[in-house]
C-alpha cells in the first residue's frame, strides 16, 4: 500500500473492495479507481495501442490517455472507462484491454520490435493492396492487433433516463471560478444549473494545497455548496459531464445517477441524458496540463505534475517514493512542494528555463536543464541533461510533469468558433466565444486561484449589468511555449493514446502533410477517445516549428461534440425496441388478435398480415384461403390505416380539383371517384378515392404510407399556394374505424347490418357514397373495391370498429364470411394490377401505370406543367405490365430484373423489375407486376426474369397488368 | 433549434418538419414548363440567413416562413407562411 495514514478527502472508516484483472483490492469511499490503484501500488494497468507498451495512470481526469479499463462482466461491460473518471464502488470489477494475457507480460509488445513499420501514414503505406484483402485480412488483424477494449455485444440490461431544464445561467465546472460565478448568479436571483462530473464539487481545489478567505480550499468550496443549496432557484448537478453546445443555446449533459451505488434502487436508471437550454453559459472547465515531448515520456512511472498532486493531496495516495519534476511552470515547484510535505524524497526540479523564479520556493536542487532519458520496465532512472550538454542519471520512481496549460475552451468550437493563439499565455484561448458563452478562470487563462475568482465574479456582473462590479484588467504572465526536447527520438509520445511519436509528427511534415487538418488524418494524432486533450497543443507546436512557423499561423483542431465519450444508451433513453417508435393499433387489432391473426409492421402500425385457421399449412395457405372466399363468398378486412382527410368549404371542389391530376369537381354529390395526386415535378405522389359527401364537403383517402405526407401536402396547397381559397382540411384517420366487405355476398351482408338502407344495385351502384346511421352513431359507406368483387367500405366512428368487425363475423357465418389480411389483400390487388407501395415508388408516372388517360387536359393542377416534359412521356419508359411464369410451377421473387431471352445478363440490357409477386388462386400460378420499358408493346413476349441475388432465372410471358375480370363486371354486380 | 411558433411560442425544431429553401410564388400553368422548373428545382444553397418553408406538423399544422441561418442555425424572423411578404 502506498496510502498515507492521515490526509486527503477520503473516509478510511469506509473501505471499498474491488478487483482489478481479478485480483482482490481495496480503497476507500471517496476514491476514484484511479487512486485506488495508485494506492495500491499499481504502476502499469495497460498496454498502449499500437506498440503494446506498457503504460502507467498518466492524468487524474478526462484527458487520461492510458488508463482505460473496462469495468463490470457480461452485458453489462463497459469498456474504454478512464480510471480517473470512475468513481470507486463496492465491488467494482475493472479489467485491462488491449493486452494479453496480462498487462505486465503482454505477448503483442513484439509490435514495439517492429515499430519503424507503424509510422505515420502506416494505414494506408501498408494496407492498400490488394483491396480484396482489407475486409478478410487486414481488418481482423488490425482489429486483433490493436484495439480499445470491446463491447459485450449483447443487449444492454440497464435503463436510462432524459430530462430537460431551462437556466438563466448553466455553470459547467465548480472548481473556484464556476462555484464563484454560480454563487454570483444565485444571488442575482438567477435560475442556476451548475454541472460538474467529479463526484465532489472543488475542482483543482481539491486537488492544491491554497486557501480562499482564510479557508482551505475544499472548505471553501462546501461552503459555497451550502450556500448554493438555499437558493431554490439553484440546481447542482454533480457526476455530470457535460458533453456537447449545440444551437439555440442548448447544451448536453450526462448523469451518472447509478453507476456509483452499491446496490442501487430497482428501476433506477444507470445514467440520465440532460438536454439544458441556458440563456447564458459560463465554461469554468479549468485547463489541461501538457505533457513535454522526450524519449521515454511515456514510462510508468511519469506522470502529469497536477495529477500527482491531486493523488497526494487529495486522495493521500503516492504514486512514488523518490521523485524528480520536471517543469517549465511554476506550479511544477508547488507539486514539488507538496511531495516533499507528504514525505516523499525530492531528489530533483528540472526547468528548462533559464534564470532564478523570483518567488517560487524550491523544496529541492533545481537543474537548469531537460529530461532526455527514463529506463526501467517501471520508472527506475531518469537521465537529466543540463544546459551545458551534461548528462546524469538519477534514480527516481516518479517523475512528475508540468508542461504548462491549455485552457478548456473545446465547447466553443462545438459552435464553429476557431481558438486563437495567445502569444503571452503560450496557448490557444476564445477571445470571441458565440454568443452567450464564456469562458472564465483557467479556461480564461486565469491560472491563480485569485485571478480566476475575480474573473469569475467580473464576468457574471457584467453580464448582468453591474459594471461596477467588474474586475481590473487581467495582467497576463509571459508562460512558456509547448515544449518539444531536442534530439528526443521515436520513443517520445505526442499522442499517448494514439501512439503518436515526435518522429511520425517531423515524417508527416516532411512526406507534405502540412495542415493541422490533414497531420490529424495522416497520423491519427488528437483521434483517441482523448480527442486530443492531452498532446495535440503539443502536436502543433512541433508542426509549427517544423516549418519554422509560428503556432498562431498553424493553428489547432476544432474540437467537436462530445467532449468526452458518452454512452448510446444514454442517448437512446427508454427509445428502444419496441418503444423506439410510437405503436399504432387499428380499431380492430384486439378482434383480430382473438381471430388468430399474425401481425406485420407498416409504419407505425400493426396490421393484421394473415389469420391462421386449423389446416392452413403455412402462411400462403391462409392468404390463398382468405383471397378465395373473397373471391367466392364474402371477405372483412380492417382498412382503418388508410389516410382520411376531409376537405370542406365553399372551394373545396376547386381545391381538390387542383390537387388531383383527374377532374374531380364535376364529382357529383353521393358519388366516389379515383383520383391520382401528382407531385409538383409531374411523378406521382400518392392515390385514393375521394367522396363527395355534400356540395361543399368531401372525404379522401390515402395510402396508409402518405397520410401523413398527403395532410402537409394539402395544408401547403392551402396555406402557401393558394390561400385565397376557402376551404379547410382536417385529417380524419383516428377518428374512424373502416372496414372492408368484399366478395359477391358483400351486399347480402350489409343488408343485414342495414336493413333500413336500400343497397340494391339500382339503389346504391357501384362508386355511391351514403351517410346512415349505425348501431346509434354516424356510419359512411362507399361501394369501392381494391379487390375487383362486388365490394364496400363501411366507415363507423373509431370506439365501434371493435364491435362492427364481430357484428359482421356474426351476421355473416352462413355467407362464408371470412377476415382477411394484408397479404390476401395483397393477392387481390395484384390480380387486378392495381398499383402499390412497390409500383408508387416516387419514379413513376401517371401514364407509365397506365393511367395516362385519366390526366385531364382542361385544368391547372399541381404537376401538369411538368408531367408534360418530353422524358416523362417518353415511348421508352418503363410501365406496369403483368408477368406470369411459362412454366407454372416456378416462383417468382419480388426485385427480380427483367431482360430479353438471348441477351447476356447485365445491366445494360436491363429492362425493368418486378415490382410486387403473389401466389394467385385464380390462375394457379404465381404472378407479378412489373415496370418494363415499352410494356404496353410486349404483351405476349416471353422475357428472361433474373435476381442475380438470389442467383435464379426464369422465362415469364408479359401480359396486361389486370389478370382477372379485365372488364369489371364483377364489381358493378 | 427553437424556433417561435406564432401560435405556440416557443417550440422545438423536432415539433416541425422543414421543406426547404421558401420558393418563390407558384407560377400558372400558362407560365410554361420553364416557370416551372425553376419553381419547383432552382434553389440558391446559399450560406447564411436563408429563408425557408417549414410546417408546425407536431403543433398548430401551420405553414410558416423561417428565417435560418444555414451555418449556424439562429432563427430570425418567423411568419405565416400565406401572409408572409414574398
Amino acid at each position: 500500500m502506498t496510502r498515507k495514514s492521515q490526509g486527503g478527502l477520503v473516509d478510511r472508516a469506509l473501505p471499498i473492495s474491488f478487483t482489478f484483472n481479478g485480483r482482490p483490492m481495496q480503497g476507500y469511499s471517496g476514491d476514484t479507481l484511479a487512486s485506488a490503484l495508485i494506492a495500491n501500488g499499481v504502476k502499469i494497468v495497460g498496454r498502449s495501442f499500437k506498440y503494446h507498451r506498457p503504460r502507467g495512470i498518466l492524468t487524474d481526469g478526462a484527458d487520461e490517455p492510458n488508463a482505460l479499463l473496462t469495468l463490470h462482466r457480461g452485458a453489462r461491460a463497459l469498456p474504454n472507462s478512464k480510471a480517473p473518471m470512475v468513481e470507486l464502488v463496492e465491488g467494482l470489477e475493472a479489467f485491462s484491454q488491449n493486452c494479453w494475457p496480462s498487462p505486465r507480460f503482454d505477448l503483442m509488445a513484439i509490435n514495439g520490435l517492429f515499430s519503424p513499420i507503424f509510422v505515420a501514414g502506416f494505414y494506408y503505406k501498408t494496407f492498400m493492396w490488394p483491396a480484396a484483402f482489407w475486409e478478410r485480412v487486414y481488418e481482423p488483424l488490425i482489429r486483433r492487433a490493436a484495439g480499445l477494449g470491446k463491447l459485450s455485444d449483447r443487449p444492454d440490461p440497464d435503463t436510462y433516463d432524459r430530462s430537460h431544464a431551462f437556466a438563466d445561467v448553466l455553470v459547467v465546472g465548480a472548481g473556484a471560478a464556476g462555484l464563484t460565478a454560480a454563487l454570483a448568479a444565485a444571488r442575482l436571483g438567477k435560475r442556476v444549473i451548475l454541472v460538474d462530473q467529479d463526484s465532489r464539487p472543488g475542482g483543482r481545489l481539491l486537488a492544491e494545497r491554497c486557501e480562499i478567505d482564510g479557508r482551505a480550499g475544499a472548505e471553501w468550496a462546501s461552503a459555497a455548496i451550502a450556500e448554493l443549496a438555499e437558493h431554490d432557484k439553484v440546481t447542482v448537478l454533480t457526476r455530470t459531464a457535460l458533453f456537447g453546445a449545440y444551437d439555440g443555446r442548448s447544451y448536453g449533459a450526462v448523469e451518472q445517477v447509478s453507476e456509483h451505488l452499491p446496490d442501487p434502487a430497482s428501476g433506477m436508471p444507470r445514467q440520465r441524458y440532460w438536454k439544458i437550454v441556458a440563456e447564458q453559459a459560463i465554461f469554468a472547465t479549468g485547463a489541461t496540463e501538457r505533457p513535454i515531448a522526450f524519449t521515454g515520456n511515456d514510462r510508468p512511472g511519469v506522470m502529469m505534475a497536477s495529477a500527482v498532486q491531486t493523488y497526494v493531496n487529495r486522495f493521500a495516495a503516492l504514486p512514488g517514493r523518490r521523485a524528480a519534476v520536471f517543469t517549465q511552470c511554476d506550479s511544477g515547484y508547488a507539486v514539488a512542494a507538496d511531495l516533499a510535505a507528504a514525505g516523499v524524497e525530492v531528489v530533483a526540479i528540472i526547468d528548462p528555463r533559464s534564470g532564478d523564479k523570483p518567488g517560487v520556493d524550491a523544496t529541492a536542487a533545481v537543474i537548469h536543464g531537460e529530461v532526455v532519458g527514463t529506463h526501467g520496465k517501471c520508472l527506475k532512472t531518469i537521465t537529466v541533461r543540463n544546459m551545458d550538454g551534461k548528462t546524469e542519471k538519477l534514480k527516481v520512481d516518479l517523475l512528475a510533469v508540468a508542461g504548462g496549460w491549455n485552457p478548456n475552451i473545446g465547447f466553443a468550437s462545438h459552435l464553429g468558433q476557431r481558438p486563437a493563439w495567445s502569444e503571452p499565455l503560450q496557448a490557444f484561448v476564445q477571445d470571441t466565444p458565440p454568443d452567450g458563452m464564456h469562458f472564465v478562470g483557467a479556461a480564461a487563462g486565469r491560472y491563480c486561484v485569485s485571478a480566476a475568482i475575480d474573473d469569475a465574479r467580473g464576468k457574471v456582473a457584467a453580464l448582468f449589468g453591474r459594471e461596477g462590479e467588474v474586475a481590473a484588467i487581467f495582467e497576463e504572465p509571459s508562460l512558456a511555449p509547448p515544449l518539444v526536447v531536442s534530439g528526443c527520438d521515436k520513443k517520445a509520445f505526442v499522442d499517448f493514446q494514439h501512439d503518436v511519436t515526435v518522429s511520425d509528427v517531423v515524417l508527416a511534415e516532411q512526406e507534405g502533410y502540412a495542415s493541422v487538418e490533414h497531420l490529424k488524418r495522416y497520423t491519427t494524432l488528437g483521434m483517441a477517445t482523448d480527442q486530443g486533450k492531452i498532446g495535440q497543443v503539443l502536436g502543433h507546436a512541433l508542426l509549427a516549428r517544423q516549418q519554422g512557423k509560428g503556432i498562431a499561423a498553424v493553428g489547432t483542431i476544432a474540437a467537436r461534440p462530445p467532449h468526452t465519450p458518452v454512452c448510446i444508451g444514454a442517448l437512446a433513453g427508454i427509445h428502444r425496441g419496441e418503444h423506439l417508435k410510437p405503436t399504432r393499433l387499428t380499431p380492430t387489432h384486439d378482434w383480430a388478435a382473438s381471430q388468430g391473426a399474425s401481425f406485420v409492421n407498416a409504419g407505425l402500425w400493426k396490421r393484421a398480415q394473415w389469420y391462421t385457421r386449423p389446416g392452413d399449412a403455412d402462411w400462403i395457405d391462409s392468404a390463398v384461403r382468405e383471397a378465395k372466399a373473397v373471391r367466392s363468398a364474402v371477405g372483412i378486412c380492417d382498412v382503418s390505416t388508410l389516410g382520411k382527410i376531409e376537405v370542406a368549404g365553399p372551394d373545396a371542389a376547386l381545391l381538390l380539383d387542383r390537387l388531383y391530376c383527374n377532374a374531380m369537381a364535376s364529382l357529383a354529390a353521393g358519388k366516389v371517384r379515383y383520383g391520382v395526386m401528382l407531385r409538383e415535378d409531374g411523378f406521382v405522389f400518392d392515390d385514393g378515392t375521394v367522396a363527395r359527401i355534400a356540395d361543399d364537403r368531401f372525404v379522401i383517402s390515402t395510402t396508409t404510407a402518405n397520410a401523413v405526407a398527403v395532410m402537409r401536402h394539402i395544408d401547403y396547397a392551402l396555406q402557401v399556394i393558394w390561400p385565397d381559397l376557402d376551404a379547410k382540411a382536417c385529417s380524419v384517420t383516428e377518428n374512424w374505424a373502416q372496414v372492408a366487405v368484399a366478395g359477391p355476398n358483400s351486399r347480402a351482408l350489409l343488408q343485414r347490418l342495414l336493413p333500413d338502407i336500400d343497397l340494391s344495385n339500382s339503389a346504391f351502384p357501384f362508386m355511391g357514397a351514403l351517410e346512415g346511421r349505425w348501431s346509434g352513431a354516424p356510419m359512411r359507406l362507399f361501394r369501392i373495391s381494391f379487390s375487383g368483387e362486388l365490394a364496400y367500405e363501411i366507415a363507423v366512428p373509431t370506439g365501434l370498429g371493435d364491435a362492427l368487425m364481430r357484428m359482421l363475423t356474426e351476421l355473416g357465418s352462413d355467407l362464408g364470411c371470412t377476415p382477411y389480411g394484408l397479404e390476401a389483400l395483397g393477392i387481390l390487388r395484384i390480380e387486378k394490377g392495381h398499383a402499390a407501395g412497390g409500383e408508387l415508388n416516387g419514379q413513376v408516372t401517371a401514364g407509365d401505370l397506365g393511367l395516362g388517360r385519366m390526366v385531364s387536359k382542361k385544368k391547372d393542377f399541381i404537376g401538369r406543367a411538368l408531367a408534360e416534359r418530353p422524358a416523362l412521356a417518353h415511348s421508352d419508359r418503363q410501365v406496369l405490365v403483368g408477368l406470369a411464369p411459362v412454366d407454372p410451377s416456378h416462383r417468382v421473387t419480388g426485385g427480380s430484373h427483367i431482360l430479353p431471352v438471348g441477351v447476356p445478363v447485365s445491366a445494360v440490357h436491363d429492362a425493368g423489375h418486378v415490382t410486387s409477386v403473389a401466389f394467385s388462386p385464380t390462375k394457379g400460378r404465381w404472378i407479378a407486376l412489373g415496370l418494363l420499358a415499352r410494356g404496353a408493346d410486349r404483351i405476349g413476349e416471353v422475357v428472361n426474369v433474373v435476381s442475380p441475388v438470389r442467383e435464379t432465372s426464369m422465362e415469364m410471358i408479359v401480359s396486361s397488368p389486370v389478370f382477372v375480370d379485365p372488364e369489371g363486371e364483377r364489381l358493378r354486380g | 433549434m427553437i424556433i417561435d411558433c406564432p401560435h405556440c411560442g416557443s417550440r422545438d425544431s423536432g415539433e416541425f418538419f422543414m421543406r426547404g429553401q421558401a420558393a418563390g410564388p407558384r407560377p400558372e400553368y400558362a407560365d410554361g414548363q420553364d416557370a416551372f422548373a425553376v419553381y419547383v428545382y432552382d434553389r440558391t444553397n446559399l450560406a447564411g440567413m436563408q429563408r425557408e418553408h417549414w410546417y408546425h406538423a407536431a403543433g398548430c399544422r401551420s405553414w410558416l416562413v423561417v428565417e435560418r441561418d444555414t451555418r449556424s442555425h439562429v432563427v430570425g424572423s418567423v411568419a405565416i407562411a400565406g401572409k408572409a411578404v414574398a
